[in-house]
């Protein structure tokens, strides 16, 4: 059996009325993929990224990320999951606009008490590597939304995280930031990066999606392998 | 219901942090000035106000019953002038010993025996009457056999109802029960009885004495209360009258003492009223601001600059009517026991809020809650739509960037440069942390600076017991004071004097007696210690000058030296059964000792008086090393016993002050009460920081920061402006103590030693400056913890 990175089963997560957000849900990803999760709003694709990534509780079920059951995980112990293991990147970036594109960069690694040595050489080497390196020194208000969400990216991936999760990345963008995102994405899951990401954009599930997963009433209506992990 | 209702309810109820914040501090403004307002009114006057509240007797006047019956008593009612009487009631002077089988201080079991000084008792059958309506404490009056109320100014602090009080020196020492402890205003007994117990315990052989209480049509002076005096005297059988007392003298004791309360009481009131008022201002308008966003939203759906501003006034008054109403019951709850510390320290009896200060204060604060609300209500009103929406997202960006790179340039983890950079980024919410802060610094400096005081205060006002040892007049034979008006002497002195002088362990010594000489343009006796041997070692902290060195020379304190009109440099004449000396004034003195009326000069300065003046005590101070029991065993030996006894200083003067004692009781309430308004301020506006700041926590925690770096990020964002504002307030507390403490000197009539008010060392200082950081941490912890726990996801979701 193939190395699986993300396993959830059963989950199911309520709010405090309503039906679920997400209805026994079962899933697996393996290292490598490129995940897109689809479907309507309130379909729950957000509930299952928050999940994944330690930001909410399933009220039953289970979800396991590299051996770790997320669901059981305390605050701390979360916040340490989450600093070591994922990178996340919002609709609306959620850059600090009082920090400059480096200090913004930086705070995952800063947080993680790395190096400012180390630090500061991963955040050259990630802007340099996003085209975004003769922005370092100005403040997210300054720049386009393309450059902002690579600015996010970069500090998503600044700790070497094993996922990225992306939460609507191009959402708030307007066409040529969308494509300048999506080649991104693409290319670092080229580059072996597991990704999921929940988004309506079809364009952008075709371009670098490697598995594509509909949500309707929180649960999977649909999971289309396109093509083989690269 | 409306639309412009629909928004304040939702407003209020969807809001329940901001809405429960407003209710908070509402209530600690409104119960705090009730408690500032309360002391203030409490303060102006009290002996006045309370004498007026119990109708106290103008003339307290004693009668012997053998030459006037009760109806010629009864009947002075109808003299010229009078316009109230009470009595006659039947009085009786009592030696009282008080048994407890309770300690008043632990509460655990005990046998104390405390015997009181002579008490009189008068037999009255209730506290109420036209004149002098004793107000009880606590219990109940006494009216059947066997019960007794005293008066609270003749029984130790603590004492409760339910003690046995012994009468000795009675036949059979009849023993009553302690069923109340009373207050009356002017003095007019020390325990109350009821008139079938007074007879029971006034012996048949004794004349009988009865009391009658005056109030008269004029006495606002002495002359006045004399002259009704004498109306009174010639409406009773010649002799009749065999004592009386003013309320003027009463009146005078109480101000002398209730001097040295007031200044510092009505400090406390003015900063907690100045708090109460800042924080109300800050946190409403902080509240108004952090909804600016909102307004923008109500002004793109159609609302009006008037609506919007109705709206957010209503949604700041709502919350502020509840916080108001409950802070007034919280006022009045709270100054049960606070007003009864002050009125312990006035002596005036029950103290109550007055009903016009729980109207006036919660309409004043509301009035303030509607004038801040209204300034940025009307602000945001006038701004246009996309301008509030574009504003109201707090904080606004670009605040103090310069700064917080370079913060975040420190070699620190980056959760605690985060939020020292935090309050350039909001400096209005700095400014109100600072400013509570400030104030709560102001006050611990203040309260620490005037218990240091009050301490050398204590130790210094009475030097008396000066040195490790003291040689005394013994059990056996004593000599009375040469000129028959001082205090026991020693019966041979010189004997005395050679044993200390030989005895192994002596270091200095110097021997004193007192006595009274007339000195002119002060009418009583003034009393005079003559020192012999050098004294300086033992010497009174001076106010000004320096102690005496040679005779001819004296010192004197500074009531003395006001009532004699006199100053440093000035002679005085002192005289006595026709003989007089003339002594020279070189130095003022800090002593309290009679009245601060003491002069103080060597012994050979008043030969002249008395050339046989012989020492009532040695005071002895010890070679270091010297073991104490020792030295007193080989000592009284020495003194052969009979005429003279070594004992330790220790246990024969008891420096301790009861005023002492209640004030520092009060300072440290009053203290309290604004630490925790000061740390409630800090812990609204960083309530209604953080949940600003809630989305951005919420990506902080996204990224992996943990619930230790959260909270010790919000604990840092005060921690700057604590330490800052702890840094200002400590000076301005210093100089309020410096300001007061010598306001409460004058209050009892001196000065007090420059010594004594310079209490503060840099230890202490460096200490009270991080006094205004843990008052910003206590103040932020709450909301510290709570940001930690708060759900990333939930956070994330919040606009």
């Amino acid at each position: 059996m193939a190395e699986v990175l993300i396993e959830i089963r059963e989950a199911s997560k309520k709010y405090d009325s309503g039906p679920p957000a997400l209805d026994a849900l079962d899933l697996t990803v393996r290292p490598g993929e490129a995940l897109a999760v689809l479907g309507p709003s309130g379909s729950g694709k957000s509930t299952l990224l928050n999940l994944i990534a330690g930001l909410d509780r399933p009220s039953g079920g289970s979800v396991t990320v590299g051996g770790v059951r997320v669901d059981r995980l305390g605050e701390a112990a979360s916040a340490k999951y989450r600093r070591e293991r994922i990178g996340m990147v919002f609709q609306f970036f959620n850059l600090l606009d009082d920090l400059t594109v480096t200090d913004n960069v930086l705070l995952p690694a800063q947080l993680a008490g790395m190096g400012r040595t180390e630090a500061r050489a991963r955040a050259q080497e990630l802007l340099a590597y996003l085209g975004i390196d003769r922005h370092a020194r100005a403040y997210p208000g300054r720049l386009s939304g393309g450059e902002r969400q690579r600015v996010a990216v970069a500090r998503a991936l600044m700790n070497r995280p094993s996922l990225l999760l992306a939460d609507e990345p191009t959402g708030a963008l307007d066409t040529a930031s969308g494509d300048d995102v999506r080649q991104l994405l693409t290319d670092l899951n080229a580059d072996g990066q597991t990704i999921v990401l929940v988004t309506h954009d079809l364009a952008l599930s075709e371009a670098c999606a490697t598995r594509t997963i509909e949500l309707v009433d929180g649960r999977l209506v649909r999971d289309h392998v396109r093509a083989v992990a690269r | 219901m409306s639309a412009l209702g629909r928004v304040v309810r939702s407003g209020v109820g969807r809001r329940r942090v901001q809405t429960t914040v407003l209710v908070l501090t509402t209530l600690i403004a409104v119960a705090f000035s009730i408690l500032g307002a309360g002391l203030l009114v409490a303060s102006q006057a009290p002996f006045d106000h309370a004498f007026a509240r119990q109708q106290g007797a103008h003339l307290t006047a004693q009668f012997d019953g053998s030459k006037a019956t009760q109806a010629q008593l009864a009947a002075t009612a109808r003299a010229k002038g009078v316009s109230a009487t009470a009595g006659p009631y039947a009085v009786a002077p009592l030696n009282l010993t008080l048994r407890l089988t309770k300690d008043p201080r632990t509460g655990g079991p005990a046998d104390i025996s405390i015997s009181l000084p002579q008490a009189t008792v008068a037999g009255r059958a209730s506290a109420k009457g036209a004149v002098d309506k004793v107000g009880l404490d606590s219990g109940k009056w006494a009216t059947s056999p066997g019960q007794i109320v005293l008066s609270a100014d003749l029984v130790p602090p603590d004492i409760e109802a339910g003690a046995t009080v012994k009468v000795t020196g009675m036949p059979g020492a009849p023993t009553l029960t302690l069923v109340g402890i009373a207050r009356s205003v002017g003095h007019s007994a020390d325990g109350w009885v009821s008139p079938a117990q007074l007879a029971a315990l006034t012996p048949r052989s004794a004349p009988p004495s009865y009391q009658m209480l005056y109030r008269f049509d004029s006495a606002a002076t002495s002359s006045q209360v004399a002259a009704d005096r004498a109306v009174i005297a010639a409406a009773v059988p010649s002799g009749a009258l065999t004592g009386s007392q003013s309320y003027l003298s009463v009146k005078e004791q109480a101000d002398s003492n209730t001097g040295a309360f007031v200044p510092f009481v009505v400090a406390f009131a003015v900063i907690g009223l100045l708090l109460s008022v800042l924080i109300i201002s800050l946190v409403v308008s902080g509240a108004v601001v952090a909804g600016t966003r909102r307004i923008g939203i109500l002004k793109a759906l159609g609302f009006t600059p008037l609506q919007v501003v109705r709206a957010y006034v209503g949604q700041a008054l709502i919350p502020a009517l509840a916080g108001a109403g409950l802070g007034v019951v919280c006022g009045n709850l709270l100054s049960v026991p606070l007003m009864g510390e002050v009125a312990g320290a006035y002596r005036t009896g029950t103290l109550l809020i007055p009903l016009w200060v729980d109207f006036a204060v919660p309409a004043g604060a509301l009035a303030l809650v509607t004038a801040t609300a209204l300034v940025p209500a009307l602000r945001a009103g006038r701004l246009r739509t996309v301008q509030v929406i574009t504003v109201g997202r707090t904080p606004r960006a670009g605040r103090g960037r310069r700064i917080q790179n370079l913060v975040g340039r420190l070699p620190l983890p980056r959760a605690l440069s985060l939020g020292l950079a935090h309050p350039f980024a909001r400096p209005s919410r700095t400014a109100t942390v600072a400013v509570a802060v400030v104030f709560g610094a102001v006050a611990v400096t203040f309260a620490v600076g005037l218990n240091f005081s009050l301490t050398a205060i204590q130790k210094d006002r009475d030097r008396e017991g000066v040195g490790s040892v003291v040689v005394l007049p013994g059990r056996g034979p004593q000599a009375q004071g040469p000129m028959g008006e001082g205090a026991p002497v020693l019966s041979d002195p010189a004997a005395a004097s050679a044993a200390i002088s030989k005895q192994r362990g002596t270091k200095a010594y110097f021997g004193a007696t007192g006595t009274e000489v007339h000195v002119a343009g002060i009418t009583s006796a003034v009393p005079v210690t003559a020192y012999q041997g050098d004294s300086s070692w033992g010497a009174y902290r001076m106010n000004a000058g320096r102690w005496f060195s040679a005779p001819g020379e004296a010192v004197a304190p500074t009531r003395f030296l006001h009532a004699a009109g006199v100053r440093i440099g000035d002679s005085v004449t002192l005289s006595d059964h026709g003989r007089s000396v003339r002594l020279r004034i070189v130095g003022e003195t800090f002593d309290l000792t009679d009245d601060g009326m003491t002069v103080r000069t060597e012994a050979a300065s008043l030969t002249t008086l008395d050339p046989g003046l012989k020492a009532g005590q040695y005071n002895i101070a010890l070679m270091p090393g010297t073991d104490l029991k020792t030295y007193l065993s080989s000592l009284n030996s020495a003194l052969g016993g009979g005429g003279a006894e070594a004992v330790s200083t220790a246990v024969v003067f008891d420096s301790s002050s009861s005023v002492i004692m209640i004030m520092e009781a009060l300072i440290a309430t009053l203290t309290l009460l604004l630490v925790a308004v000061a740390v409630l301020g800090v812990l609204n506006t960083v309530v209604l920081d953080t949940r600003e700041r809630i989305h951005d926590l919420g990506v902080f925690k996204a990224l992996g920061m943990s619930p230790r770096q959260t909270v010790a990020m919000v604990l840092t964002s005060v921690a700057s402006t604590g330490l800052v504002a702890g840094l200002i307030g400590v000076p301005i507390g210093i100089a309020v103590h410096g300001w007061i403490t010598p306001l409460m000197g004058h209050g009892v009539g001196t000065n007090i030693p420059a010594a004594d008010i310079d209490v503060y060392h840099a230890p202490q200082i460096a200490l009270l400056a991080l006094g205004g950081l843990v008052i910003a941490g206590a103040g932020a912890l709450l909301p510290a913890v709570w940001a930690a726990r708060t759900r990333t996801g939930n956070a994330l979701r919040t606009e």
